[in-house]
This record gives C-alpha cells, structure tokens and sequence, in this order.
C-alpha cells in the first residue's frame, strides 16, 4: 500500500467512494454497452431453448464448437480469483489483501457464464436435474458415476458455491462498514447483508479461521477444477484430446487466462475507481510474472503435445496436430500461438511488464489467444476424424456468435453492478496492511533510523517503479 | 445511581487499545468485548480467548461428506444396479476419487461456514448489536460493563492514560437499534 497520511478512516472513505456515491459517466457507458450485451445473450439462449440446439452451427462431426469453447474459456477466467485468494492466503502473501476481492467478484461471475453455457449446452435445460442421482421412474437408471462429464457437474457446482461462500464470508465485516454509515432504506439492506456482523473479539476469532481453512480446502478445489474439464476431453478416444498431458496443461492455461482478466478489469478499475495506492505497481508486475510463468508453461504444453503427436508413432495423432497447424485452421492455430506463446514473452522485459497501457492491451491479446486455444482442441480436432467422408468445417450462426458476445455483456454488468454496490477492495484485510506492509509505515521506520542503509537504498531504488509514489519524499531521508 | 450502562474506550490506534486492555487487566477490570474493524492478530492470547474448536468442526463434516457421496455411489453403481462395462468391476475406485473429493470439500466448507454463522449468531435480518457506529470505520472499541465496575472515573483515566481519543458513558447498550 502506498500514499502520505494514509488512515483507517481514510482507507474506508476511499474504498467506498463509489458505493456511497452516485456514478460517474463512464460507469453509465459500461454499463449501457454491458447490458446491451446481456440483451443480446437473452435473445440468443433463448431462441436456443426456444428451437432447440439447431439454432447453433453444429454438424453431425462437428458437435463441441462455440459452446464447450466458451465454457472451458470462461472457466479457464474463473480460476484467478480463488487462486489469488485461497492459495496466496495458505502461503501468507499478503499482497493478496487488495485484489483478492474483485478476483473473487469476476471468478463468480465467470463460472456463472460458464455454467449458462452448460445448461444451454444440454438442449433440453430443463431436464438438467437428470445429472442429479435421483430415484427416477427408469427403472432405477442412476447417474454413471464412470463418466467426466458427470465429475464435470460436481466439480463446476461445488467450485461454484464454495467460492461464493469464501467470497460472501469475507464480505461480511465490509459489508458492515457500509450498514453503519448509511442511514434510512439503505442501512436496512445492509443490515440484513450484513447478518448483524459486529466486529467483536470471538467473531475475528472464528473468522480468520474459518478464511483459513476455507483457503486450505479452495486450494486443491482449484486445481482439480480444471483437472477434471480436462477429463472431459482426455478420457475420450479422440485423436488430439486422449492426452495425458491435458491436467496440468489446462491448469496452467487457466491460472494463465485467469490472471490476464484480472488485469484487463483491475487496471480499469484500479483508475476509473482511483484506487492507486492499494492496488499498486507492485501487483501489476507480480501479476504480469505470474502471466509470464503460466505462459511458458502452456507453451511448453502446446510444444510437448506436438512432439508426443510425433513419437507416439499413431498416424491419427500425428495428422491431428499436422492438420492443426497446416489444415484449414491454421489460422485459429497460429493466432493461439502467436498470442499465448509469443507475446507473454515480452514481459521479460521489466519496463513492459511496468507499463500500464501495454500489461492492459497484453491482458487482452491472452483473453483472445486462450479462447482460440479451446476452439483448437475442440473443432479442429473433431472436424476431421477417422473416416474423411465425413469431414466437415464449423461455421457459426449468429445465434452462436450472439451467446458468447452476449455472456461477455452478463459478465460486465454483474462487475459493473459489483463495484457500484460492494466494496471492490477488501477493507478490513487493507487495514491490516497500513501498520505492517504500507509505504508510510517503511516511511516512518527508515526516519527513525531502524534500517540499514543499505537497505534504505535499495527500497529507494525499488519504490521509482510505482506510479503512486512521490518520490520527492525520500530526497532528504 | 448513575444511569450508564457500558463505558467504551474509543481508540485510533490498535497499539493503543492493547495498551488499554493491559492498564484494565492490571486494574482486575473485567472486559465486556473489544470490537475492531480488522482483525487484531495476538488479542486472544492477551484476552485469554481459547482457540476456535471450528477445525474440529471443519473435519468432521468433511468425513460426513465422504461417507454420503461413498454410499451413493457404491448404492446406485455397485449394489442396485451394477452394470458390465467390458467386464470390469463395477466398484471402479479410480472413477469415483473425484466426487469423494468434491464432496468432501463441499460440505467441509458448508457445514464449517454455516457452523461459524450459527456460533456468532449471524444470520439474514439478524439486528446489529453495535455499541459505537465507528467501530466497522476506524474505532477499535474496548467495551466495559458499567454495572459493579466502579469508580467510573477511574476506568475512562485508564482508557485515556493508554491513549482513548475518546471514553463513552452510554446509557443505551445498543446505538444500532432505533
């Protein structure tokens, strides 16, 4: 945390500046543009429940297209949020305490427009209790426990609601920060959001734990999300998804997307709400290593997968990936190359990954380039299986492209509505943080003499980076 | 008779009101509660509050969700209807690892949280019990009965000496109730 004269009362006025006040201009054209999108999604799924799935492009060899793309795109999102929080509380890094909510925010969101995709995916959503093990009228025709796709559902759902239960839970005391200061209707929706949260000693108590424990439980939880929508794929027969590889690769593409969304809202965020001095130059960069590991690592997947294709000897593989890259979708292929293997690339560079605009429009080219890498491993490899007779190609109608636009929408008015009516930083966790990790508190310790020179030095050097920091501060000290 | 009810010391500063709790303790004044709006990290032990039992809590529902979703399964696929598939055992362990897992931290998570939430007595609708509206903004609270605590005076020169910007002789227990 950076910034002069930085108090308790001022870290709660700034943090719900937005809350308790009406909204700017720029918040009313994102919101208009988001909801014009939702409208879009409306009228898309419900013309596909209305006339079922022949609304989307889909042939007999191409079945998975611009919906398993989008789920798998946008559960890929949903995976920064409890990462940030759960695995970066486990480990103690407290950098987490300013971003971990709105991550939280946008991963409910995310795996909300993922989980639309699933329904309307079924053709006949309303038969998707069918995935419950429910004594039924079949005979006793129970749920196949065997399959991936039932894991699917399990997984998904339980992500879901324990990531909103982590999320909601923490909100709790700033929830009551907010119940406090307003008065009249306000302050009676609040206190029922709040659920009568006080603040006392056994409350803080139980509370850290349960955050703890909830983190020692979400970690792993997120790990085996993506694992087993991988297994959607890898359990199957199909040249270019029975791959072992698939797990770990997928877990690090999603940490990957997830990551690059994150910075494509918060950087927003961070300006349009003026939250500069919590979310700081310091998370941007870290977030831009985190998106440059995970980059290498889904590069390393695409390259191994390529020359496991080769020296498996199975001539099926090997012209699944030959097609890929050759075939009449070398253009989705080389775009997922060039911008998830290429591009993070440039955040070796230090002055890139310090650059605002640049980490912005990066941010975007990794969104883009993981959305082609999901339609790579569906369509191209479905779209020319073993009997080339039936060969065909995928074409969107724009009922397809109409449902994925349109989710972008619901994602962006839920965030919009998000920051207009909670606080988008955690406030009790950043107050934590003024004593112990803040630029005034380091400040005050190198002014009285408790470090070494050296040391002074070296933080100095460190702190021209951020975009918050006055420097003129540290001239004399 | 003096009509207050509770005195609270209003502190700015975390540091200060830990100093206000040693200067109470030394005074063998009991202290109501301490209401902070963060977490303060070493105020159980100074407190004497025991560690939260929800780890305990957190386990056994984990068990409980293993076992349910063990049953299920092994009920629907093994004992009423087993079915062939290309002559394996119809217990295939290995299958069903992932919905032990995400059982178990389905209701691990569940039943610690909802545990937690009926321990503090937090539900929807619930009334706020707030002694000092600042308490959730930038005031770290130390609460003392004022019944049979007596002198008053000499508990706020206490709070005041560990640095309260402010001691409140309330009347009323409750501010948040209108």
């Amino acid at each position: 945390m950076t910034g002069k004269d930085m108090t308790y009362a001022r870290i709660t006025n700034e943090i719900l500046l937005p809350v308790e006040n009406k909204p700017n201009k720029a918040w009313w054209i994102g919101f208009i543009v988001s909801a014009l999108g939702a409208m879009l999604w409306v009228v898309s799924i419900s013309l596909t429940f209305w006339y079922g799935l022949g609304e989307w492009g889909l042939n007999k060899t191409v079945g998975w297209a611009w919906d398993i793309t989008g789920f798998v795109w946008w559960v890929g999102i949903g995976h920064a949020g409890t990462l940030i929080s759960a695995v970066l509380l486990v480990f103690s890094q407290n950098w987490r305490n300013s971003i971990n909510r709105s991550a939280e925010a946008m991963t409910i969101f995310a795996v909300i427009c993922a989980a639309t995709y699933i329904v309307a995916h079924m053709g006949r959503p309303w038969l998707a209790y069918f995935t419950l093990p429910l004594p039924n009228q079949y005979g006793s025709l129970w749920v196949n426990w065997n399959s991936a796709l039932m894991m699917d559902v399990f997984a998904i759902s339980t992500y879901f609601s324990v990531s909103l239960l982590f999320w909601y839970t923490g909100l709790l005391p700033d929830i009551a920060s907010i119940r406090d200061r307003a008065k009249g209707l306000r302050r009676r929706i609040y206190s029922i959001l709040s659920f009568g949260w006080t603040g006392s000693l056994k409350t803080w108590q139980r509370f850290e734990t349960v955050s703890l424990i909830l983190a020692g439980i979400s970690t792993p939880l997120v790990l085996s999300v993506h694992t087993i929508v991988s297994f959607d794929f890898a359990t199957s027969l199909e040249p270019g998804w029975h791959t072992t590889i698939f797990p770990p690769y997928f877990v690090a593409g999603a940490i990957f997307s997830g990551f690059a969304m994150v910075q494509t809202l918060l950087l927003v965020t961070r300006k349009v709400l003026g939250l500069e001095n919590y979310i700081t130059m310091f998370h941007i960069e870290s977030m831009n290593k985190i998106i440059l590991l995970t980059g290498s690592i889904v590069g390393v997947a695409y390259i191994t997968e390529f020359f496991i294709a080769w020296y498996s000897g199975v001539e099926y593989e090997q012209y699944a990936f030959i097609n890929r890259a050759t075939g009449p979708y070398w253009w989705a292929y080389w775009s997922m190359m060039s911008c998830n293997v290429i591009s993070p690339q440039l955040f070796w560079s230090s002055k890139l990954r310090r650059n605002i605009p640049f980490s912005w429009a990066l941010s975007i080219v990794v969104n883009i380039g993981m959305w082609f890498e999901r339609f790579v491993i569906i369509v191209t490899s479905l779209h020319r299986d073993y009997i080339p007779s039936s060969w065909a190609m995928f074409y969107p109608t724009w009922v397809d492209v109409g449902v994925f636009i349109g989710s972008i929408g619901v994602f962006f008015t839920l965030f919009l509505l998000f920051i207009r009516v909670l606080p988008s930083v955690a406030i009790a966790e950043v107050k934590l943080l003024l004593k112990t990790a803040s630029e005034q508190a380091k400040l005050k310790q190198i002014k009285e003499g408790h470090l070494e020179p050296a040391e002074v030095q070296y933080y100095k050097e460190s702190l021209t980076k951020y975009d918050s920091v006055d420097m003129a501060d540290y001239e004399k000290v | 008779m003096s009509k207050t009810k509770i005195i609270l010391g209003c502190f700015d500063d975390p540091d200060d009101m830990m100093q206000g709790i040693t200067n109470l303790q030394k005074n063998s004044i009991p202290i109501y509660d301490v209401y902070t709006p963060m977490p303060i990290h070493g105020i159980e032990a100074k407190m004497g509050v025991k560690d939260s039992r929800l780890g305990y809590a957190a386990f056994c529902f984990g068990c409980l969700g293993l076992t349910v979703i063990t049953s299920i399964v092994y009920y629907t696929l093994v004992g009423d209807w087993p079915q062939n598939i290309g002559g394996k055992p119809s217990f295939a362990m290995p299958d069903f690892i992932p919905f032990m897992f995400e059982w178990t931290i389905l209701f691990t998570a569940f039943g610690m949280t909802f545990t937690f939430f009926a321990a503090t007595h937090l539900f929807p609708g619930r009334a706020p019990r707030v002694m000092d509206l600042r308490a959730t903004d930038d005031r770290f609270i130390i609460a003392v009965d004022a019944k049979g605590n007596i002198p008053h005076d000499d508990i706020t020169n206490l709070l005041k000496d560990a640095g309260a910007v402010e001691v409140k002789h309330n009347e009323r227990k409750y501010v948040s109730y209108e």
